[in-house]
């Protein structure tokens, strides 16, 4: 049955990862991350599942990998300095197409930089942290039904794309508290089976393989180093690590349009804000106390794969106001993709831009 | 407190009152003076002494990150040697940062036989995030990621026998030792100081906060460890057992029920079963080190 309750953030995504069916967390404490961990180490046991404490970052990342090839799907979740620990094992992820779920709960860096501090400094690391081309997931929640209902969905969308998902939170929405819907059961897309006769790394037309799981009858051979289609490690020839890394980018990126997730408010203003994570919620309320139309908002819930096609919706936008707790990660991909005019409003320090703040800027290009 | 001053590590900083680890701070740089370098990896050290004005360091201080404060000392190690110069060098790191996180760090440093210190003060969880258990985490202690319920009865796991790795090693001078006997603090830092080549000293810091005790109690409490045979005190040369602290030993009941982290152990009722399971881990102490006083029969 739909219950409400009234729930930090980071409690919220745990309980979103178990609605989920996740079963497996393996962690390490980190500020601001660490009640994710906290939580599943008192409920996955009631749940039947797996909780460990790793001793590090590398090994916890290690751990959710090992647990969904088992069968399981895993998570972990951590903050910058974990998450810098944690890119040689993404990268592995990748390449090994292991789905399984991450969470940043992002803080002020580099370095140990404001443990207690938001930030939105890692959405790039997120994008390009680990060696080598690749693509990833990420979506980025503004509220804590968003920290419950994303976190479920990464579960979803990493199944189905055989990669790693990443939940690019805060510490603001992690650790604030409001209002939470669970609902009765949540949508659940589970991992496609590899069909008989086919080999584990071969693609189906969607460019995504079935999950040879291990014990099921598959003969699997996982291995970081460039593989054949069995599996096998080939790392001399030019033409399949060309394949193979093109195909793992491709993947993700040729379904731009299935995997995005926006909001959109007054898709005929002449300036948008584009937003994601927790500044959306300063936007929303410049939106509320402005009541212009002109004035419109672009709200990610998924910043990787970048839904470009959002932006052509607003099509008399002559000007993209992109507020972020970074110096312009994101604002800089919004410039890739459109000739309007950018306006970086890059914010650090770990305070959120103030509706004020957010006006006055507006008020600039009205 | 602006304007008074204390030792080398400064009165004023932010820990709790009765913290373990503050008094382990004063009394390693109290013995190895001011011709000294601190090395110190994340953690409630690092954080509740570090923040300006109430910064406590009055020696040359770098913080590493979690994992690695043993490779950064490496590096000061190497550098001054080159240079020929004599000051000491301290790495300091909670439980968390020496038996989990960074030990791959503190083991390469140790086989490469760097002249330094390493000190673990050893509060049995991480405290700075919030009591999650640790590799240092002693049996049926309920943390955060351990917590006691219907499932467990607190962390499964024994704590890592530490001194024991680095010993194998081959560190010169492996010690323990809890602050409720601050003279012999100061003696064990002094000789690993004067041992050339790398000495761990393992340090019980009773953590008020984490362990649930009032804070006046932290010198009782790390006596009771003592005396329960659930701490022992010891000092290993070259491998081999030198010295122990012997004692006329206690029910570890009597440590277990200082503490909230062991509450469960007593209610809603008394477990027996958990309680003998401890009661049998200082028993093996006590056999493996030898620190039984024998009395007299009259």
């Amino acid at each position: 049955m739909t219950r409400t309750d009234f729930m930090q953030g980071n409690t919220a995504c745990a309980e979103g990862a178990l609605a989920a069916g996740c079963r497996f967390f393996g962690g390490y404490p980190i500020t601001p991350s660490t009640e994710v961990a906290e939580h599943m180490a008192r409920k996955l046991p009631k749940a039947g599942g797996v909780f460990i404490q790793m001793e590090d970052e590398i090994a916890s990342m290690a751990s959710i990998i090992g647990a969904s090839w088992a069968g399981k799907r895993s998570m972990t979740a951590t903050s910058g300095p974990g998450f810098s620990l944690m890119m040689e094992n993404i990268g592995y992820a990748v390449m090994t197409e292991t789905p399984c779920v991450v969470v940043n709960i992002q803080r002020g860096g580099p370095s140990t930089g404001q443990p207690t501090m938001s930030g939105q400094g890692d959405m790039m690391q997120c994008r390009f942290g680990s060696h080598g081309d690749y693509s990833v997931i990420a979506l980025a929640p503004a509220s804590v039904q968003e920290m419950f209902d994303l976190t479920a969905k990464a579960f979803n969308l990493s199944d189905r794309f055989r990669t790693p998902a990443f939940l690019m939170a805060d510490e603001i929405i992690g650790h604030m508290r409001e209002k939470l819907v669970i609902p009765d059961t949540v949508p659940m897309q589970g991992r496609k089976p590899l069909q008989q006769g086919v080999l584990p790394f071969h693609p189906d037309e969607d460019l995504v393989p079935g999950f040879p799981q291990f014990g099921k009858g598959y003969g699997v051979h996982v291995t970081g180093l460039t593989h054949d289609e069995r599996g096998y490690p080939c790392a001399t020839s030019p033409a399949l690590h060309e394949e193979l890394v093109k195909r793992l980018v491709n993947k993700i990126e040729s379904h731009r349009d299935e995997i995005a997730d926006y909001d959109v408010v007054n898709p005929d203003a002449e300036t948008v804000f584009i937003s994601y994570g927790v500044p959306a919620r300063s936007v929303q309320q410049v939106l509320h106390d402005q009541k212009n139309p002109d004035v419109g908002h672009l709200r990610l819930k998924l910043v990787w794969p970048f839904p470009d096609s959002a932006l052509r919706i607003f099509k008399n936008a002559k000007t993209f106001l992109v507020p972020e707790l970074n110096l312009g990660q994101i604002a800089r991909e919004v410039q890739r993709h459109t000739k309007n005019e950018v306006v970086m409003l890059p914010k650090l320090g770990g305070a959120l831009h103030s509706p004020a703040e957010l006006t006055t800027v507006l008020e600039g290009y009205l | 407190m602006a304007g008074q001053t204390c030792d080398l590590f400064d009165c004023g900083h932010r820990a709790c009152g009765g913290c373990g680890a503050a008094l382990v701070s004063r009394l390693i740089l109290d013995a190895a003076g001011e011709d000294t370098i601190v090395v110190s990896s994340t953690g409630c050290m690092e954080v509740f002494s570090t923040p300006y004005p109430e910064t406590a360091w009055k020696v040359p201080w770098i913080h590493s990150l979690f994992e690695n404060n043993s490779a950064v000392a490496s590096g000061i190690v190497a550098a001054l040697k080159k240079q020929g110069r004599k000051e000491k060098v301290i790495a300091i790191g909670g439980d968390g940062a020496t038996f989990d996180i960074g030990m791959i760090c503190i083991s390469g440093a140790f086989e490469r036989g760097h002249d330094f210190t390493y000190i673990c003060y050893d509060n049995e969880a991480y405290m700075n995030t919030g009591i999650q258990r640790s590799g240092a985490t002693p049996y049926d202690a309920s943390t955060t990621t351990s917590p006691a319920g219907k499932c467990a009865t607190g962390n499964p796991l024994p704590k890592k026998d530490m001194p024991k790795i680095l010993a194998a090693h081959g560190a010169p001078y492996v010690a323990t030792a809890t602050i409720a006997y601050p003279a012999d603090i100061r003696k064990k830092v002094k000789k690993a100081l004067d041992t050339p080549g790398p000495c761990y000293i393992q340090i019980h810091a009773p953590c008020c906060t984490g362990w649930g005790f009032e804070a006046e109690k932290t010198m009782e409490i790390g006596k009771l460890a003592v005396e329960t045979g659930l701490w022992v005190n010891y000092e290993m040369e070259q491998g081999e057992v030198t010295k122990v602290k012997k004692v006329v030993r206690k029910p570890v009941e009597e440590y277990l029920k200082t503490q909230k982290r062991f509450r469960h152990l007593f209610r809603p009722v008394r477990n027996d079963t958990e309680i003998a399971k401890i009661q049998a881990i200082a028993d093996r102490n006590a056999e493996k080190y030898g620190i039984d006083i024998k009395l007299k029969k009259d």
